[in-house]
């Protein structure tokens, strides 16, 4: 075991899989000596060479679509996008050509590519580098949508996200990089993509967060707890895909439920949650499933951002609003 | 007006050409080097192309194939560039490049499967390097990149090609993409078949450059102009291009003028925007013409061998077209199959609806 801050076991998880796979590659704007702009891939190209890891020009759709060519022959390509806005640039690549490969060759090329990009708010960054793009990605047919919330899944879903042959948007939430440390097994292991986790058992209200939200949700069930409200905090870790059964069977136990996001309110992650716990779930439901959600406006510049952002209170007052339904 | 000593000098080119009209050669120096059966070859796949492209807008218009971009007037592009590669070269074509794909190996009947919207259209057999054509303008140029710097990591001595339009040449990826080869001095070749419009939008109104070649100034690579309606310089600058590529040389854009005798697609009217003159000008130009006439020079090509290969193509576009119609039916349970390695259980739920 080692202490590693979520950033450090990003690192890890890469530095794991670039010693054990010769055909993984890592490549960004940045990458390589510096190791990016929040030195996520630090020493990495000192160690494995600029063959391996490397600079590429400033161009988001091109080094997009060169992890779409260099998967076709046969390598394993991470692709680091600076920032998350910046993946508009690169849109076409990522959520067209490397999500329908498999699709329109009929299986004979799949895209094997990791998109890993920092994204998330609370950090008074600059403009269009802290939103919460996820929603666009989950309505993309043909990618994964994975979004840890600590170090220890952070390494363990990298490397499953590495090893899947289907290409993977990482998004890896700026606020919790160096958040807090936390114990980090060494060499290998794998988070499943697809398997959420109960990071916190409770009878109540179940709350169904990612990223920095299951921090921000914790700390109101925390708080909850002490006026006797037993909340369960679920930790969904992936959003495509989605662990429907983890869901269900809190609700089962709850029957009542909100979901936390940061991203916009309107057609997201929570909308898309809620409407399938209508499918699976409906009739064990005593209230109906409320949103915790930033509003449906840009996301802001930083001197608001903190009160954009879902805030304990906020979570809290959701948690009540479902329980006195 | 002599250049400012801080200004940017760039000159206009000349394009490549080796036969005049009449089949004459008129650049000795530049002949590519073929044997006689491959100069018949060349023919061959130019005149058997003609023909397929006929029946295939025919099969068109009675509703036997859906999406077809012809491509009579670029035969000397297409199959000449095509025809300078090695077999295990990669090409990563447009929508209107289905010509350069099958003669690299894809079976015709995967064209029509594609054509007519059949998943089975885009299995393309392992021993076949092409990708499917690419729909959005530009996005293939990217993935030539990509296999290129693949080949280069690799140490294979192989090269990507990819191509597009003048209209293409406008896009952000086709600057994003050269500009990656350059500073990678990777094996690509990006080939613009310049046919003068993109669907009905004119060259003039694409680019002020002097030409879509002198874009390869400023992405540090080779730029390089072709009469593209005549084969063997076609040839000739694809070569030498594959060969700087596998010599690391780096990339090469080849711009090939040339002309689309037929609509853009099927559902196009060239009379609105093309004048009858301009078109029969072009038509004096015509690729088979000019090379059959070298040929026929030579005592390699007759009309007989016209005749027969059109025969041939006829035939064979039948035989391929009947092979596609028996083809099993697609279902949306495939369709759903063909998303992820393994289907996660969202989308294995999403079947029963399709039951």
């Amino acid at each position: 075991m080692a202490q590693m801050n979520m950033l450090e076991a990003i690192r890890d998880a890469m530095r794991v899989e670039l010693k054990r796979d010769s055909n993984v590659v890592i490549f960004g704007e940045d990458v390589g000596k510096v190791g990016g702009v929040f030195r996520v891939t630090e020493g990495l190209q000192g160690e494995f060479g600029e063959d391996r890891v490397f600079d590429t020009p400033l161009a988001e759709s091109a080094l997009a679509g060169m992890a779409v060519g260099m998967g076709l022959q046969g390598f394993r390509p991470i692709a680091e996008i600076q920032f998350v806005g910046f993946i508009y640039e690169a849109l076409d690549q990522m959520f067209v050509q490397a999500a329908r490969m498999r699709y329109r060759s009929g299986g004979r090329y799949n895209s094997p590519i990791v998109f890993r990009t920092p994204f998330g708010g609370g950090v008074k960054a600059a403009e269009l580098h802290t939103d919460s793009l996820e929603g666009l990605a989950i309505q993309t047919p043909g990618i994964k949508v994975v979004i840890p919330s600590n170090p220890y899944d952070a390494k363990g879903l990298m490397i499953s996200a590495i090893r899947d042959n289907d290409p993977v948007f990482f998004m890896e939430h700026l606020n919790l990089y160096r958040a807090f440390k936390a114990d980090v097994p060494e060499g290998e292991y794998t988070v499943e993509i697809g398997k959420a986790n109960v990071v916190r058992e409770g009878t109540d209200v179940t709350i169904l967060t990612y990223g920095m939200m299951v921090h921000t949700s914790v700390k109101a069930a925390e708080e909850l707890e002490k006026t006797g409200v037993s909340v369960e905090v679920i930790d969904l870790r992936t959003l495509v895909p989605l662990d429907i059964e983890t869901i269900v069977a809190s609700i089962q136990k709850t029957n009542r439920a909100i979901v936390v996001q940061e991203a916009q309110k309107t057609s997201g992650a929570a909308a898309e949650i809620i409407a399938q716990i209508n499918e699976h779930a409906i009739l064990h439901l005593e209230a109906p499933v409320l949103r915790v959600a930033g509003p449906d406006t840009v996301y802001p510049f930083a001197l608001v951002e903190d009160a954009w952002l879902p805030s304990v209170a906020r979570v809290s007052a959701a948690v009540q609003k479902v329980l006195n339904f | 007006m002599s250049k400012l000593p801080y200004e940017v000098q760039t000159e206009p080119v000349t394009p490549l050409s080796v036969l005049s009209l009449d089949g004459e050669v008129v650049n000795p120096d530049l002949l590519p080097e073929l044997s006689d059966d491959q100069l018949k070859e060349v023919m061959y796949r130019m005149v058997f192309t003609r023909t397929w492209d006929e029946r295939a807008v025919n099969l068109g218009r009675q509703g036997r194939l859906g999406f077809y971009a012809p491509v009579s007037g670029q035969e000397a592009s297409m199959i000449g560039s095509e025809y300078a590669l090695n077999k295990d070269d990669f090409i990563c074509p447009g929508y209107r490049d289905m010509p350069q794909i099958v003669w690299h190996g894809l079976p015709m009947y995967k064209a029509f499967l594609y054509s007519r919207g059949h998943q089975e259209g885009g299995r393309i057999p392992d021993d076949v390097h092409v990708l499917m054509p690419q729909i959005i303008i530009g996005a293939q140029i990217l993935h030539a990149t990509g296999v290129a710097m693949a080949f280069k990591k690799k140490n294979e001595k192989r090269v990507a090609i990819t191509y597009t339009g003048d209209g293409g040449s406008s896009e952000g990826d086709f600057y994003e993409g050269m500009n990656f080869a350059g500073a990678y001095k990777l094996p690509v070749i990006y080939a613009v078949q310049n046919n003068g419009y993109a669907i009905t939008t004119p060259y003039a109104k694409q680019t002020g450059a002097l030409s879509i070649a002198h874009k390869a100034v400023a992405a540090g690579i080779k730029g390089v102009q072709v009469d593209g309606m005549d084969v063997l310089a076609v040839i000739k600058a694809v070569q030498e291009a594959a060969e700087r590529g596998r010599n690391g040389e780096g990339a090469t854009l080849i711009e090939m003028l040339t002309y689309r005798f037929r609509p853009h697609s099927m559902a196009d009217d060239t009379t609105k925007y093309r004048t009858k003159e301009e078109e029969a000008e072009w038509a004096l130009k015509d690729p088979l013409v000019r090379f059959g006439k070298y040929l026929e020079k030579k005592g390699l090509w007759s009309d007989e061998d016209t005749n027969r290969v059109k025969e041939e193509a006829k035939a064979t576009v039948n035989e391929q077209i009947k092979k596609t119609e028996a083809v099993e039916k697609m279902t949306v349970a495939g369709l759903i199959d063909s998303m992820f390695e393994t289907t996660p259980k969202h989308l294995e739920e999403q079947k029963g609806d399709f039951q």
